[in-house]
């Protein structure tokens, strides 16, 4: 039993462990991928040497997320196996097809297309290769559509039976199934959240060149877009992230009272807790920092709404509050950090200083890693939050695992932090190292163009290489 | 009756994504199988550039056959992985390394030896991995109420070894043609040379699988030797010998293409003969393909979308093959 409790956590641990690994990746290849597509439009249309520099700069940025977002994707596809057979077994007929589906219209088009969007710029047509590129950021778009309507079908299911295998199974009709209640809020925010997350990387990495050289051209271009955005989308996911809120209070209300910390229903009306130290054990908030009726009239619209507490709930339906409560707090700092950010370049742009004011380019280089922090953060307030359950009210966790030995698990647990710090920290330097360096008119293809035997020709390449341009 | 015939129409739609996976990604591991023995330099980039722009596409083959097998055949899934604990992690990490290295490799020419390494280890460690999950499907997965109930290493045999190693050698055979036919000049002599024993390695372990294979269990002695069907599967180790003079025909005659090939046709009456040993069986000789099959809401609605999506993906991956035809230069990075 004791060995039996010990595998359920070790995998979770190592569930927990390559999915937020993996989702660092994609959170930036979805923004990065739809900004290279808009900068190479950017190019074809204006022709300005810049974008095309620009293009090159982060397609071989891109290629090394890209390829980390792969590798640790084909490990999470396989661990549902490995470590959650019996979650397998039953949620399989529900959520094995829609995951069929995300690798046979996303990803094969992303890998598809993705040989040609990095070494094909001299063997196609600009046409085909710009076709390319919107291939790739379409394909992580679709990606990300299946891949959240699986995540939502497990926090709120829908048009489901269960036969006598006892395996959730399709009641009829695959729309209720898709299209489950928290669906669309998630997908919205979690794209805007990719977008955010690239935003601030290009943003910090322009602001750095700038605080080194404010004339370089490619420098100036990359941050303009970059707090266009922040400006434009921060406040759109703020109130993407308050409709996503209330729609969880109607579906997973313990999930809220727990991002909250209340533990006792509030009959006239919830406070906010700004800071506190939340304990399961003892059933409430310590020390903690609040302002009244504020909770009920973010949740309700009302500062006198009466809501629930987490003791009108069984005890064994209660997440672990701590974690919850300071990832929500981490993200939502970090929102509003991003929208104070959006804000400024807003006025430094009214002002005309957008490429003088060193304080906001410091500030942005210090938010350049924010994006990555307040997804992991969400995706651990929206999976922590779930439990104790994987399929949400039905199947427990405790319940969803493989027979397997602790001892199997706890190996493979610590190959899998090795291997991944060791690959994905080179990865990161490598990027890093990459990011410091300015972007240069005359920026190169990535360095390794496979060649075509002399004398063959396809119709339509282009002749002249894409630095001409400048 | 209806659903019987789309639960085996889904075993088929498996088995294709398997079989692509195992020829396509299998040319991929094979080159860097063979790695450490081409010359720094050229060699190795010459090399390298023959599968960068295809190898991620290649890749998807695995998590089309382990999602495919999840969404049609949960069970199957639920059981061989589990069973197969150890192996599937070595593969994936195996993985890790191979799919990193294309890229690091050249991010970093201070550290390339040490990411050449990687490949070649990432991808030998995938490449037996794979083989000796394939030895352990055959010898038997121990399931009681649906559920595997052995221990973390029951996969471990000299069966399941023998088929490890009968699988890398393979492998290395699939890149050692491929080269042939996308590199020119000294890769390509060194290529068609390292072709000629993979390909006697490659006939000598298949042999051996074959021969030790029918003893693991009746029903496999069975399928094989009993009359009347050993008039029809007497006929896959015909093509295989066909097959195998044909291949050596073709090194000694320099052919760019035909030893590829037939290595290609190697593989796929392997792949043949393992479908007459395991068919109908998801585990062999516990769960069928109908114990294991999702019910027919599910398989309808993915074959509504296989059919349609995955002719269009054949026509892209092609397309993408067709842009990088031709041999892979050594010019071209810096
Ligand atoms: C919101 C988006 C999102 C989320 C929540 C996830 N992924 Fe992911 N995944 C992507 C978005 C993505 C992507 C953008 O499509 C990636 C990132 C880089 C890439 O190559 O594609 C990808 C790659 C990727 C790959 C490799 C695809 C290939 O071979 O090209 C696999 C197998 C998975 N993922 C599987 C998963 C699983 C099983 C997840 C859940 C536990 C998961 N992903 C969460
Ligand atoms: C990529 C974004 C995601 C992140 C960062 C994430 C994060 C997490 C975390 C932190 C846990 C551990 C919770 C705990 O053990 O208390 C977890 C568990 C889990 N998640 Fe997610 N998740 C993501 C997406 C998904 C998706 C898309 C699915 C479904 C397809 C999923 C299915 C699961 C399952 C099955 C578990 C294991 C049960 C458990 O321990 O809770 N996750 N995830
Ligand atoms: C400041 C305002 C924000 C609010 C009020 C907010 C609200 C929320 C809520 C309530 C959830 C959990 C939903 C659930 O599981 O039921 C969530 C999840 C999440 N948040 Fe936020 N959020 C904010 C900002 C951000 C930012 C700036 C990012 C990233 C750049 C982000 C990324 C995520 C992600 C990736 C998830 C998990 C996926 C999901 O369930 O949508 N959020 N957010």
């Amino acid at each position: 039993m004791l060995d039996n409790l010990d595998a359920v956590i070790l995998a979770r641990a190592q569930f927990a462990f390559t999915v937020s690994f993996h989702f660092i990746f994609p959170s930036f290849s979805i923004g990065l991928a739809s900004y290279l597509m808009v900068l190479e439009a950017l190019w074809l249309k204006t022709g300005q040497g810049v974008y095309a520099n620009l293009f090159r700069y982060w397609l071989k940025i891109f290629a090394v997320v890209f390829g980390m977002g792969v590798v640790s994707g084909v490990v999470l596809s396989y661990q549902f196996g490995t470590n959650w057979s019996v979650f397998s077994t039953r949620a399989g007929p529900i959520i094995g097809p829609l995951m069929a589906y995300e690798v046979m219209t996303a990803f094969f088009l992303e890998a598809g297309f993705l040989g040609v969007m990095l070494f094909g710029m001299s063997k196609v047509g600009k046409g085909l290769h710009f076709f390319a590129t919107c291939m790739v950021a379409l394909g992580t778009l679709i990606s990300a559509t299946w891949i959240i309507a699986v995540n939502s079908w497990m926090q709120t299911p829908a048009g489901f039976a269960i036969n006598a295998k006892d395996q959730f199974v399709p009641a009829g009709s695959w729309i209720p199934i898709i299209f489950t209640a928290s669906f669309p809020y998630r997908l919205v925010h979690t794209v805007i959240a990719a977008y955010l997350t690239t935003a601030f990387v290009v943003g910090g990495v322009g602001a750095w060149h700038l605080l080194r050289d404010r004339t370089n051209v490619g420098a100036r271009k990359m941050f303009s877009m970059a707090m266009w955005m922040a400006a434009i989308v921060t406040p759109i996911q703020i109130l993407a992230g308050d409709a996503h809120g209330l729609n969880t209070l109607e579906h997973q209300p313990a999930k809220v009272l727990a991002m909250e910390g209340h533990y006792e229903p509030s009959p006239d009306g919830a406070s906010l807790i700004l800071f506190g130290f939340p304990s399961n054990e003892a059933a409430q908030v310590r020390y903690k920092l609040e302002v009244p009726r504020l909770g009920s009239l973010i949740l309700k619209h009302d500062p006198a709404a009466p809501l629930p507490g987490l003791s009108d709930f069984p005890r064994d339906q209660w997440p672990p509050v701590p974690i919850v409560f300071w990832s929500f707090r981490i993200m939502v700092g970090l929102g509003f950090a991003m929208l104070a950010v959006g804000l400024w370049s807003l006025l430094a742009r009214f002002r005309g200083m957008l490429y003088d004011w060193a304080w906001l380019h410091r500030a942005c280089v210090a938010l350049g890693p924010a994006g990555f922090v307040a997804v992991i953060a969400g995706w651990v307030t929206t999976e922590v939050g779930r439990q104790p359950f994987t399929v949400y009210g039905l199947l427990r966790t405790a319940e969803s695992h493989s027979p397997l030995a602790a001892p199997a698990v706890a190996a493979s647990l610590v190959a899998f932090v090795l291997v991944y710090f060791a690959a994905f920290g080179a990865g990161t330097y490598y990027l890093l190292r990459l990011m410091a360096k300015p972007p240069a008119p005359g920026e190169k293809e990535p360095p390794k163009v496979p060649q075509r035997a002399a004398g063959i020709t396809p119709a339509g390449s282009v002749g002249v290489p894409l630095t001409a341009a400048e | 009756m209806y659903s019987i015939d789309l639960t085996t129409f889904w075993a088929a739609i498996i088995g294709f994504a398997v079989m692509a996976y195992v020829v396509m990604d299998g040319f991929d591991l094979g080159i860097g199988i063979l790695f450490p023995s081409f010359a720094v330099g050229d060699e190795r980039d010459q090399a390298m550039n023959s599968i960068a722009p295809v190898w991620d596409g290649n890749e998807t083959w695995l998590v089309m056959g382990g999602g495919g097998l999840l969404a049609a055949f949960p069970l199957a899934y639920a059981i061989i992985l589990p069973a197969t604990y150890p192996l599937m992690i070595a593969m994936l990490l195996g993985l890790v390394f191979r799919g990193v290295a294309f890229e690091f490799r050249w991010r970093d020419p201070g550290h390339r030896p040490l990411w050449d390494v990687a490949f070649w280890l990432g991808s030998l460690i995938a490449a037996f991995a794979q083989g000796v999950t394939l030895g352990a499907i055959l010898q038997g997965i121990h399931v009681v109420n649906d559920a595997y109930a052995g221990g973390w290493l029951d996969w471990l045999s000299p069966f399941s070894i023998l088929t490890g190693v009968a699988v890398v050698i393979g492998y290395a055979l699939l890149g050692a043609t491929w080269l042939i036919w996308k590199t020119e000049g000294t890769s390509q002599r060194h290529a068609r040379r390292a072709a000629f024993w993979l390909g006697a390695g490659t006939l000598l372990a298949l042999a051996a699988v074959s021969a030790v294979t029918p003893f693991l269990d009746y029903d496999y002695w069975r399928r094989w030797f009993a009359m009347p069907g050993v008039l029809l599967t007497a006929q896959v180790p015909l093509l295989v010998l066909i097959c195998a003079a044909t291949f050596f025909w073709s090194l000694k005659r320099e052919f760019d293409r035909l030893p590829f090939l037939m290595a290609l046709t190697l593989f796929l009456l392997s792949f043949i003969g393992l479908g007459i040993s395991i068919y109908p069986y998801a585990v062999p000789r516990a769960i069928t393909i109908w114990d294991a099959a999702a019910p027919v809401e599910s398989q309808l609605f993915m074959l509504v979308g296989a059919c349609v999506i995955i002719p269009l993906i054949l026509a892209y991956t092609g397309w993408a093959y067709w842009v990088f035809r031709g041999k892979a230069g050594t010019a071209g990075y810096h």
